[in-house]
């Protein structure tokens, strides 16, 4: 993928593995990028199961930590059958007045053993993108964790990755409107992130608070689980935004290493934060501020340079932590688990400083011939509003259809009694 | 017949075990609690939530003692679960009416 140069008005490499001329101008399968992403694509999905569910379960209460788990799970499933029937060709599939893809490539059509996206076999790239696919739907899970009926939640994500996530990764990386724009966003700031926080963000303000919300202690269940799914996070990202380079070379290298300087640097800005304004640093501030500059690394990973991770990891650490500790509390949404605190913000965080640490001049990749670099931190925010603005209103009008079919939220005394018992027959902790 | 209950710090159970060991006590039944005193609790913040932990954990220690016994058991508890702070805990002693061994039907203070 050397031809992805900054100067291309480029959203990201995997765009261009989709242009005919350029895959034609390969030189065939490239059997050492195929090796990496084979494995980028087991790490992404390893984000999702098992790393992102321990993360999530950890934080709910004992008795709603198996609902999370499941929901992340089936998640994974509902996607995966959804991709091989349609949504693979929605999002990249023959492009549709910018705005989503034709159904060219449903069931799977012509993704044969011998097709080729760019160096890569198309079965690579499409699995790689679909463990994408799967991981935008499960962020969302944490901002309606703990009341949502698991009926409303398939139907909601079923509807949600077919109506909102197909057409803005079509958008971004499928050829869509977007992809002409010159926003930059490497391995899915703004159609992975941005897209499910604001999702959660919306799901939290619909679906209104958990009965008891904020008066009532509703202390984690099991914060190692957390932390061990947060470091799960950590290297399933490796395949993210490494592999987002779609090859096994210079830019894939950089964006492994910038993402692990911007994590360090959030973590530890998170951590001090804690320490300095409640005179202790604590085991889950210290993972969420790594997961917020996981986050806000993901647009600029092949774009920017050390130094412009170690401040954009320093920023997201620093605007995450207000806005889940004190933001949140000053609004009372109740977000159970920060999809959109970490997700929604640190997208945004990440999206706009792209546009700025892109620049030569500190250490970046470069600005486009002739872009100014206010001029791409103004892409960069139309990227994002426009994800907001569609992701929003479409998740919204979603989510009240379903309430009004067959309603969102479990009943107050199901709530009370723990959704792995009242909606599972099962309990996740049987210690005694 | 006494029934001797405890409420101890977990930490010094060891240490009441080995003591009632000494004192001849044959068994005892031991009790994870919660409970608050004029210990204070302490306070948990979880992203910024904060929260007042009033319930501490305690242990819950029951035993059946002859009335002959009684006496040198409590001290025996006294002596050994005390830190000299708050939160030692606290001793209750009761008539106890009737004990009976399961396996053998054995009752009164031969089932103790």
């Amino acid at each position: 993928m050397k031809t992805v140069k900054r100067a291309t008005y480029v959203i990201s490499p995997i765009l261009l593995a989709l242009l005919p001329g350029v895959a034609a101008a390969q030189d065939g399968l490239n059997s050492g990028n195929t090796a990496w992403m084979l494995t980028a694509t087991a790490l992404v999905l390893f984000m999702t199961i098992p790393g992102l569910s321990l993360f999530y379960a950890g934080m709910v209460r004992a008795k709603n930590a198996l609902s999370v788990m499941m929901q992340c799970f089936a998640i994974t499933c509902l996607v995966t059958i959804l991709w091989t029937l349609y949504l693979y060709s929605l999002a990249f599939g023959a492009d549709i007045g910018g705005f989503v893809g034709g159904l060219g490539k449903a069931l799977m059509a012509g993704v044969g053993v011998d097709a080729l996206s760019g160096t890569i076999p198309e079965t690579v790239f499409s699995v790689f993108q679909l463990t994408f696919a799967v991981i935008t739907p499960a962020l969302i899970v944490g901002a309606f964790a703990e009341r949502m009926k698991f009926s409303a939640m398939l139907w909601f994500m079923a509807l949600w990755v077919t109506l909102v996530y197909a057409p803005v990764c079509h958008w971004v990386w499928g050829g869509g409107w977007l992809s002409g724009q010159g926003v930059l966003d490497f391995a899915g700031g703004t159609v992975v992130h941005i897209n499910a926080g604001v999702a959660g963000l919306v799901a939290a303000l619909v679906m209104g608070k958990r009965h008891g919300y904020p008066l009532h202690p509703m202390k984690p269940s099991n914060l190692v689980l957390t932390a061990v799914g947060a470091g799960m996070l950590w290297v399933g990202w490796f395949g993210f935004n490494a592999g987002s380079a779609l090859a096994a070379d210079g830019i894939a290298g950089m964006a492994m290493l910038v993402t692990q300087i911007a994590t360090a640097a959030a973590a530890l800005t998170w951590m001090f934060m804690e320490w300095m304004s409640h005179g202790k640093p604590s085991a889950l501030g210290l993972v969420s501020g790594a997961v917020a500059g996981l986050v806000a690394i993901t647009p600029a990973a092949g774009f920017v340079g050390p130094m412009g991770a170690l401040a954009i990891g320093v920023a997201a650490g620093l605007i995450c932590y207000l806005a889940v500790v004190r933001m949140k509390r000053a609004l009372g949404y109740d977000d159970s688990l920060d999809a959109f605190g970490v997700h929604g913000v640190g997208g945004l965080v990440g999206a706009i400083l792209t546009g700025v640490f892109v620049d030569a001049g500190l250490g970046g990749s470069g600005l486009a011939e002739g872009v100014s670099m206010g001029a791409q931190v103004t892409k960069q925010f139309i990227g994002a509003a426009a994800t907001i603005v569609y992701g929003g209103v479409v998740s919204f009008i979603l989510l009240k259809v379903i309430d009004a079919v067959i309603g969102l939220r479990v009943t107050v005394e199901q709530e009370q009694e723990g959704l792995d018992l009242v909606l599972h027959d099962e309990a996740g902790y049987n210690l005694h | 017949m006494k029934l001797v209950t405890a409420i101890i710090k977990p930490f010094k159970l060891d240490d009441v075990r080995q003591a009632l060991h000494e004192v001849g006590i044959a068994g005892i039944t031991v009790t994870e609690v919660k409970g608050f005193g004029r210990q204070k609790g302490h306070t948990e913040l979880y992203r910024g939530a904060e929260y007042n932990v009033d319930f501490l954990p305690k242990l819950k220690l029951e035993t059946a003692v002859t009335d002959e016994l009684a006496e040198q058991v409590v001290e025996a508890i006294q002596k050994s679960a005390a830190t000299g702070k708050i939160g030692d805990g606290k001793i209750f002693v009761s008539s106890l009416e009737e004990v009976i061994r399961i396996r053998t039907g054995e009752t009164g203070a031969q089932a103790i």
